[in-house]
């Protein structure tokens, strides 16, 4: 069985009559915000990251559309689990600028209180469980949450994002096959960029990608352009009504590009060939939208200088709070590793703080 | 002699394995064509071939399973997990099969491999990029734990783990892999398995690290002897088996110890040692013996200079012992 991808919006910006969906105008143009934001967010932290300022950006540069595209087909009530190339829906569901960049600079404002890594965003009030670096772990616990939301009769699902290099991992299997076995409404949103640091595809799977894998499992699955914020959110929306209906979980593939580097400590150019990237500019899903709008009479050339100017000054007025802003203190070390801060905690905080103090660490 | 840091004697002690021995494989995630997310495993593939270095999918778990398969049907595999925090999804396959299959085949089924794998904080690596594990697979019968302390070291010990018929958790110090340098032999050479160095002799306190920590440890010790306090320093190379009798002399001529970890103080290899210390040097001992070590929290990125136990803190440790 090949699975053929879905598409509605080619690459001179024309929406295909075979999209049936509603997307309000506010919602369009909010996309291609959100998506430009994103875009420019990612840049700065990349600059930041060479100034020394930042120690670690996992930019997500043509792969905006995956993220807005799906987080636009659902609501705020359904939770979305993180790989960590998805900043955009959590921009999307509302985190500020300004969250965004204190989380970045690892500052006291932090909603993870500068404990992980860059990048590693979440946030409680969103729905959005705080990423975690290891690869693939999201897959059970997002089957869990939404078998959660299944025996509560609740009208949400959970979306899970992973990507075609996470898809190898045990979890994989083990989160697919339990939300499959359980009925639990959730999807699994594959970005299958082509890379996974630098194993590409082809070392990655033998098979015609990671969708073929919802057949094994007895669950639907999808293929679409990632792309396409049209075609995500279509698919997106229909796998929410499949879960509503009892007949989840949900394996979508989307076909995307990872454009940039893997992180800031990686380097592409040691083993992608020249040009390559380029070869995805007409893809872009920001430039697609933009050409859509346009034709629409949504979004033109004034509203667009107006929008970036005041978008750039945003970030830039974020980045410089969140750099004044003074690093957690040391008493975030200990708390929350248990409910109560237990006796040896509570003495090596004491014992921290002295030594500190006397010794001007 | 050519100066080299620790990726450079790691790689150059892959490529004489890889030479000498036609049953060694490396593989692991972006070791083959990149050579490696640190560069260990670079030109490797081209050297010996994609059947002999190659990349995997991501699957930690099934590194270390095929790895094993690999082992038990003639071949010396050298999987890298690409961070010790990563093994985790392996450790079914570490725990119950790596480290028993000898044992448990009543000899029939060894199953030598040597797993390299980058540990430790330093490089604002958060949770996930920082840990020091090595008490978790210490507490593994079966598997034997290195952890070299400069580029010298590590070739001679990789070389060493390689040619050992055990499995061999090999965890290499990423914060000092390139800042730490030294004259490193191209040849081949091999450092023994179990036994520790005394890397500084001294007469008034037994200071004990391993890995990254035994830089700290030696700094530490230059600026304790500026104070007039003499350290003796044991870099122990090898946590599994370690050589208790290099301990046990230097406590009993000194009378006091201080061991050093990276890693959670409870249950860490430093409460090992002190209680191997209390059974062989009870009688001599003039001090409790001290762990300076980093603290019972998951490893907050923000607060990493805080965590480690730095210079300044293995000093405070050796003066607070020093006047018991």
């Amino acid at each position: 069985m090949k699975f053929e991808k879905i598409q509605y919006l080619d690459y001179e910006g024309n929406l295909s009559k075979d999209f049936k969906r509603e997307i309000s105008s506010d919602n369009l143009v909010k996309m291609y915000k959100t998506m430009h934001l994103t875009r420019r967010i990612d840049e700065r932290c990349i600059t930041l990251q060479r100034q020394g300022v930042i120690n670690f950006v996992i930019g997500s540069r043509g792969e905006e559309g995956c993220a807005v595209g799906s987080a636009a087909a659902l609501t705020n009530d359904d939770w979305l689990f993180f790989q960590y190339r998805e900043q955009a829906a959590i921009l999307w569901r509302g985190l500020s600028t300004q969250e965004y960049m204190d989380h970045m600079l690892l500052n006291e404002n932090d909603p993870s209180l500068g404990r992980q890594m860059s990048n590693h965003y979440g946030k409680r009030d969103l729905n959005c469980v705080t990423v975690s670096s290891t690869l693939a772990t999201q897959i059970p616990n997002a089957a869990g949450a939404a078998y959660a939301m299944k025996i509560r009769n609740e009208p949400n699902v959970s979306l899970c994002y992973l990507a075609e290099g996470s898809a190898s991992e045990g979890d994989f299997h083990a989160g697919v096959h339990m939300g499959a076995v359980r009925h639990a409404p959730c999807i699994f949103f594959c970005r299958n960029n082509k890379y996974a640091i630098s194993t590409s595809t082809e070392n990655q799977y033998r098979g015609d990608g990671i969708v073929p894998r919802s057949i094994g499992y007895g669950i639907p699955g999808y293929r679409v352009d990632g792309n396409d914020v049209f075609a995500v959110f279509d698919v997106v929306s229909t796998a929410k009504e499949i879960c509503l209906a009892g007949d989840g979980p949900v394996l979508i593939e989307a076909m995307t590009y990872r454009v940039g580097a893997h992180s800031t400590a990686d380097d592409p150019t040691r083993y992608r060939k020249e040009g390559e990237a380029e070869e995805w500019d007409p893809k872009d899903p920001i430039r697609r939208l933009r050409l859509y709008l346009d034709k629409q009479g949504l979004w033109n050339d004034k509203k667009d200088k107006e929008f970036i100017e005041a978008m750039h000054q945003e970030v830039e007025d974020a980045i410089k709070v969140a750099r004044n802003t003074p690093k957690p203190g040391i008493d975030k070390m200990f708390q929350d590793v248990y409910h109560d801060v237990p006796w040896n905690l509570q003495e090596q905080y004491e014992f921290l703080q002295k030594f500190n103090e006397e010794e001007g660490h | 002699m050519p100066v080299m840091n620790i990726i450079e004697a790691v790689n150059s002690a892959l490529h004489i394995a890889m030479e000498k021995d036609p049953t060694t494989v490396v593989f692991g995630e972006d070791v083959g064509y990149f050579g490696g997310v640190f560069r260990a495993t670079v030109g490797l593939q081209e050297k010996f071939g994609e059947a002999r270095c190659f990349d995997t999918p991501i699957c930690e778990q099934g590194i270390i399973g095929f790895a094993l398969g690999c082992a038990l049907n003639g071949l010396n595999p050298i999987p890298e997990i690409q961070f010790a925090d990563y093994m985790f999804p392996a450790y079914d396959q570490l725990h119950n099969e790596v480290a028993k299959s000898r044992y448990r085949s009543g000899g029939h089924y060894p199953c030598a491999m040597t797993i390299r794998t980058p540990y430790g904080g330093g490089i604002h690596g958060g949770h996930y990029h920082s840990q020091s594990p090595e008490a978790q697979y210490l507490h593994t019968p079966g598997i034997k734990i290195v952890m070299p302390s400069d580029p010298y070291e590590a070739k001679g010990l990789l070389l060493a783990s390689i040619r050992t018929p055990d499995p061999i958790i090999f965890f290499e110090p990423k914060r000092i892999y390139r800042a730490s340098k030294a004259d490193v032999p191209e040849e081949d050479y091999e450092i023994p398995l179990g036994v520790a160095r005394v890397a500084r002799d001294g007469r008034d306190l037994t200071l004990v690290g391993w890995g990254a920590q035994h830089q700290q440890n030696m700094a530490a010790a230059d600026a304790a002897a500026k104070e007039g306090i003499d350290v003796e320093v044991i870099d122990l190379r090898t946590l599994n088996p370690v050589d208790v009798d290099t301990i046990s002399a230097s406590v009993q001529k000194t009378g006091k110890c201080v061991v050093a970890q990276e890693a959670p103080r409870t249950m860490g290899f430093a409460s090992e040692i002190s209680a191997l210390i209390m059974e062989r040097c009870f009688l001599h001992l003039e001090a409790p013996v001290h762990r300076c070590t980093g603290f019972d929290t998951p490893f907050s990125n923000a607060h990493e200079h805080d965590y480690m136990p730095d210079m300044k803190r293995v000093l405070h440790s050796i003066r607070q012992t020093a006047k018991y």
